[in-house]
């Protein structure tokens, strides 16, 4: 899958038109500003940006968290901006993993219980000791967030993401609040998902160096889409420094 | 177990002190709701088994004397059911180890069957032998009270004559289930006892063979009682006929009705402001969870989460606190029930009287809690719910801060810093403020109504017992006699003084409205019963007319200047227009008073009378008695300190127990809603405060900021509270101005005292409290969480 040929592909995501204006009082913020973008079934992209260029804000669309202000974002066959709560609710449960860049472990559970607060709920879940085993951290299942680091918490973090065995996995900074080496051992996981699942994986980011591990490269800038590349080589997250 | 409910278990573990403080706020109005209103049902329960058992009578008269076949046409009388003729007397009694005289009601009981109505229970011994003229049945609780069994004989003056009478038997009647005697309000049972004979021997002994003196009677199920009432008064009025009166003004059940319509206020009242607190408790720490929470609301959300288990995980955790108030309260009720019936086993008697809690009062108070959680926690998760996933990724807003009414007055130069951060907190959050005043103010105000009782109770028995009765004994005669007996009653031993008084049955109507009244006849200037006015101002009874308690008045829907019909029971029966001349504000029962000459000239008989208020010498109170137990016309001799004994045992030991629930309560109250406050204001600030120690503050400092605020808030609620405890106190007087007894709104300032040294500890040990987690704080550790 490294020269993504996109008309091929099954095209999991399609957005077209999106634009979402927040209203901040009596100013209008326009965060994104009519985007088209597909994403295709087991590619692995980043979306590279600096902040308040949207990118968060097209996750959150993608991801069923947020609905767009105008446009239409197809998910397989179905239209997302369609959704009701509800719908949307269903939809982030069975189809959406998320990673966040400060993790939402909730603190009162340990790591195997965060990660079983998902596979309760979803439809085709691993176990959570299978889940804890992708991101190597089957020792620490019985720890609360409290007693790891941060990288730790941020492999719970995907490891809950991964364990309903969802069909993308949407990753907001995923190593934004680690050190170098912490962060390449979170990529190093994600990187491994995407590969051995064939996840769907979309990553934003700041840091230009992540991109390097991408199939697409999609930069965003005041709310539009300034460019797509697509990497003749993706590189291993183990060999990246930053 | 899912791993969201063990958050859920684990988040409440996190707060268990504010859990604590909430579930017992909650036990204590659950624990309030349960003993009244169990205690409304078991009494309400028993006092309908009993009586339908026993055969209660529904209608009852006394008349002088009259044929038994008078009895065959009162039973012509449509509506009524079955009767029993009767004959009961009042004697003195003399007591084996009782130095003062006692009285006792000697009821008739037909010679070879069971009555047919008002029938006894047997708690002890055996029935009277047919015939017998010197066996008795006596009271359960006359006996107790004197330690008499049965065997043990008393010594009763029966007609003029002494007589020895022997306790065959110990027994209850439903007529009797509170025993006082005639016109009096709180039992004595020492002095006063209801003793069960044959017919027969009682009717030789009072020259009423053939004849009987007091009837009772039931009616057919829907019989008109005023109807009825109102026959029975034409066929007995030529023979003495002292008016019959229906089952509800008849006095045990008078009493028993009253202790249960208490119950019924009392069981809404305290109940509904504890569980308002504790709503508005959960409410605010539930709002609190869920803000510190957003984020894991959020990630829930983005994990597939629906608002239905979002909003339910949370109410998981309000509900986990009703069901802990629940586990207290209930069985805290049953308990407090427990200690309340041994209360009431010394005021009632009835065969049997178990508390019970049923099955729908315990889930109308689990209900009732859970409602008042569902309202608390409502708000804050219905917030919870609707909080979009990515916005609650987002950190709260800051708040926004602007100058202080202080500073906007230009004297923001004038407070120190610190005193500005804590003024400004307040001011940013004036609704959270205000609740918390309002919560802690209901703290005070519950001290003050769990105590204002006993002020009233207290100012009635001093206005009673110390200003109005200002004598040491009272006799009354068995019928009306010449005031010349007042001389020979003035020159008996030990008396020093003596006036005159008059009773005299009658019955007072206006319009359709009615009421049986005995007037009492005063003299004029009599200096040893003082009629006084709400105040303690001293009355003059007028020199005609007469003088009415203001609830007679009111349920006569009369007004000073009005005229009435008295139509008098007993003598030449008249039937008189009398102006009502004043009124007066009077705690118990209803009464009416007259110049005592006034009421001889209405009666047109003279100068009679029938007792006398006597001032005695207490070295000689014994020889007095022995003279006084000579004089067959002497019916009765009452002394007041007994009255006050009596009431103390009774009534005074009720309230204490009360007063000592109420106070816990109120402690709990303060307790729960101070350390609730505090504690919250620690969680929201204590980044805001860990950074004040990081650049340099001390502990003392912050600790400043933080208990300020409380001090603050605790100093504005003790005025306002103070104020509501007044306005619910005058609330709880007019929810119990019953015809029996009425409650002056009366409350010291050692009361007002006392709730505002109750919340001041409790605020100061919450404060401690509070503080000695001020000092662990932990200045890293805070800083770093993102919060």
């Amino acid at each position: 899958m490294t020269d993504a040929p996109g008309a091929q592909l099954e095209s999991v995501f399609a957005a077209r038109q999106i634009t979402k204006v927040y209203h901040m009082g009596e100013v209008d913020v326009h965060a994104l500003r009519g985007v088209d973008l597909d994403l295709y079934r087991g590619e692995f992209v980043v979306l590279l940006g600096p902040s308040g260029s949207g990118k968060s804000t097209l996750l959150n669309i993608l991801g069923g968290l947020d609905t767009p202000t105008a446009g239409s974002v197809h998910y397989l066959d179905k239209e997302l901006t369609d959704f009701d709560d509800a719908a949307l609710t269903r939809y982030r449960r069975d189809h959406v993993g998320f990673i966040f860049q400060f993790y939402n472990l909730i603190p009162s559970l340990t790591a195997r219980e965060n990660v079983a607060l998902i596979t309760e709920i979803a439809s085709n879940p691993m176990t959570p000791n299978e889940a804890l085993e992708l991101v190597d951290l089957q020792d620490r299942a019985d720890h609360f967030p409290a007693q790891m680091s941060g990288g730790e918490q941020q492999r719970v973090a995907i490891a809950r993401a991964v364990a309903k065995q969802p069909d993308v996995l949407l990753c907001d900074e995923p190593t934004g609040a680690l050190d170098v080496q912490t962060g390449i051992l979170v990529l190093e996981a994600i990187q491994r998902i995407n590969r051995d699942l064939g996840t769907t994986t979309a990553v934003i980011t700041h840091n230009a160096v992540i991109a390097e591990m991408a199939d697409r490269v999609i930069h965003l800038s005041g709310g539009k889409i300034t460019g797509v590349e697509t990497n003749s080589t993706k590189r291993e997250a183990s060999e990246l420094t930053w | 177990m899912t791993a969201l409910n063990r958050k859920t278990l684990r988040d409440l573990w996190q707060m268990k002190g504010q859990a604590i403080a909430i579930a017992l706020v909650i036990a204590c109005g659950i624990a309030l709701f349960v003993l009244s209103r169990s205690m409304l049902h078991s009494l309400e329960l028993t006092q309908q088994t009993y009586y339908d058992r026993y055969h209660f009578a529904e209608v009852f008269a006394s008349l002088k004397r009259a044929p038994d076949s008078l009895g065959e046409r009162i039973a012509e009388i449509p509506g009524v059911a079955r009767l029993e003729t009767r004959i009961v007397v009042m004697v003195n009694l003399t007591v084996e180890g009782l130095s003062d005289p006692a009285m006792g009601r000697i009821v008739s009981l037909p010679d070879t069957r069971k009555p047919v109505l008002n029938q006894l229970f047997l708690r002890r011994g055996r029935w009277l032998s047919p015939r017998r003229d010197d066996e008795v049945l006596a009271s359960e609780a006359f006996t107790t009270a004197n330690n008499l069994h049965v065997g043990d004989s008393i010594l009763a003056v029966i007609n003029g004559r002494q007589k020895r009478l022997k306790i065959v038997g110990i027994a209850l009647s439903p007529e009797y289930i509170y025993e006082i005697k005639p016109g009096d309000l709180l039992p004595d049972n020492r002095h006063f006892g209801v003793l069960w004979m044959n017919r027969e021997a009682i009717s030789i002994a009072y020259n009423l063979e053939g004849a009987f003196n007091d009837v009772a009677i039931s009616l057919l199920r829907g019989a008109s009682t005023p109807e009825v009432i109102e026959r029975l008064d034409q066929l007995i009025r030529p023979y003495g006929g002292l008016g019959s009166y229906a089952r509800k003004n008849q006095p045990s059940h008078l009493f028993v009705d009253n202790e249960i319509e208490q119950n019924r206020q009392m069981g809404l009242i305290m109940p509904t402001v504890f569980l308002g607190v504790a709503a508005f408790l959960l409410n605010v720490v539930l709002s609190r969870v869920i803000n510190l929470q957003r984020e894991q609301i959020a990630a829930l959300k983005a994990f597939g989460y629906s608002r239905q288990e979002v909003g339910w995980h949370y109410l998981k955790l309000a509900l986990l606190i009703v069901v802990l108030g629940l586990c207290l309260g209930i069985p805290g009720g049953m308990w407090l029930g427990e200690g309340v019936t041994g209360m009431y086993a010394k005021l009632f008697h009835f065969p049997t009287f178990t508390y019970r809690l049923t099955y729908d009062v315990a889930l109308t108070a689990s209900l009732i809690s859970v409602g008042a959680a569902l309202l608390g926690a409502w708000g804050s998760i219905m917030r919870a719910v609707r909080l979009p996933p990515a916005e609650a990724m987002r950190p709260e807003a800051p708040t926004n801060y602007g100058p202080t009414i202080l500073e906007r007055m230009r004297l923001g130069h004038w407070v120190p810093p610190v005193v500005s951060m804590i003024l400004r907190q307040l001011e940013r959050h004036p609704i959270k403020t205000s609740m918390s005043i309002f919560a802690i103010s209901l703290a005070v105000a519950i001290v003050v109504v769990g105590n204002f009782m006993e002020d009233s109770v207290n100012y009635v028995l001093n206005a009673q017992f110390r200003t109005v009765q200002r004598y040491d004994m009272s006799i009354s005669t068995i019928e009306p006699v010449s005031d010349c007996a007042l001389y020979e009653v003035g020159n008996m031993p030990g008396v020093i003084y003596c006036e005159p008084t008059r009773s005299v049955s009658t019955r007072i109507r206006s319009g359709a409205r009615q009421r049986r009244v005995g007037i009492q006849g005063l003299p004029c200037d009599s200096t040893l019963f003082q009629l006084i006015d709400l105040d303690a101002n001293d009355i003059a009874l007028p020199e005609d007319g007469l003088l009415i308690s203001q609830k007679l008045a009111d349920i006569l829907n009369i007004q000073i200047g009005d005229y009435v019909q008295v139509e008098v029971l007993e003598g030449k029966r008249p039937t008189l227009q009398v102006p009502v001349s004043g009124t007066l504000q009077d705690f118990t029962g209803v009464a009416a008073y007259m110049n005592i000459e006034a009421l001889g000239r209405m009666m047109r008989d003279g100068s009679l009378i029938t007792g006398a208020h006597l001032l005695v010498d207490p070295l000689q109170q014994d020889a007095l008695y022995s003279e006084l137990r000579t004089i067959p016309k002497v019916a009765g001799v009452t002394v007041k300190q007994h009255s006050i004994d009596s009431f103390e045992n009774t009534v005074g030991e009720n309230m204490m127990l009360m007063k000592r629930i109420n106070l816990l309560f109120a402690c709990v109250i303060a307790v729960g809603v101070v350390y609730n406050s505090a504690r919250i204001s620690l969680s929201e600030r204590s980044r805001e405060l860990a950074t004040l120690r990081v650049i340099g503050f001390t502990r003392g400092e912050i600790s400043a900021i933080l208990l300020g605020e409380l001090a603050i808030i605790t100093l504005l609620a003790i005025p306002l509270g103070l104020w509501f405890g007044y306005q619910i106190a005058a609330l709880m007087v007019s929810l119990l101005d019953l015809e029996l007894f009425r409650f002056p709104l009366v409350i010291e300032r050692t009361t007002y005292a006392l709730a505002t040294a109750v919340v001041l500890l409790a605020s100061i040990a919450s404060g401690l409290l509070v503080r000695r987690r001020l000092d662990q704080l932990d200045l890293i550790a805070v800083l770093k969480a993102r919060e």
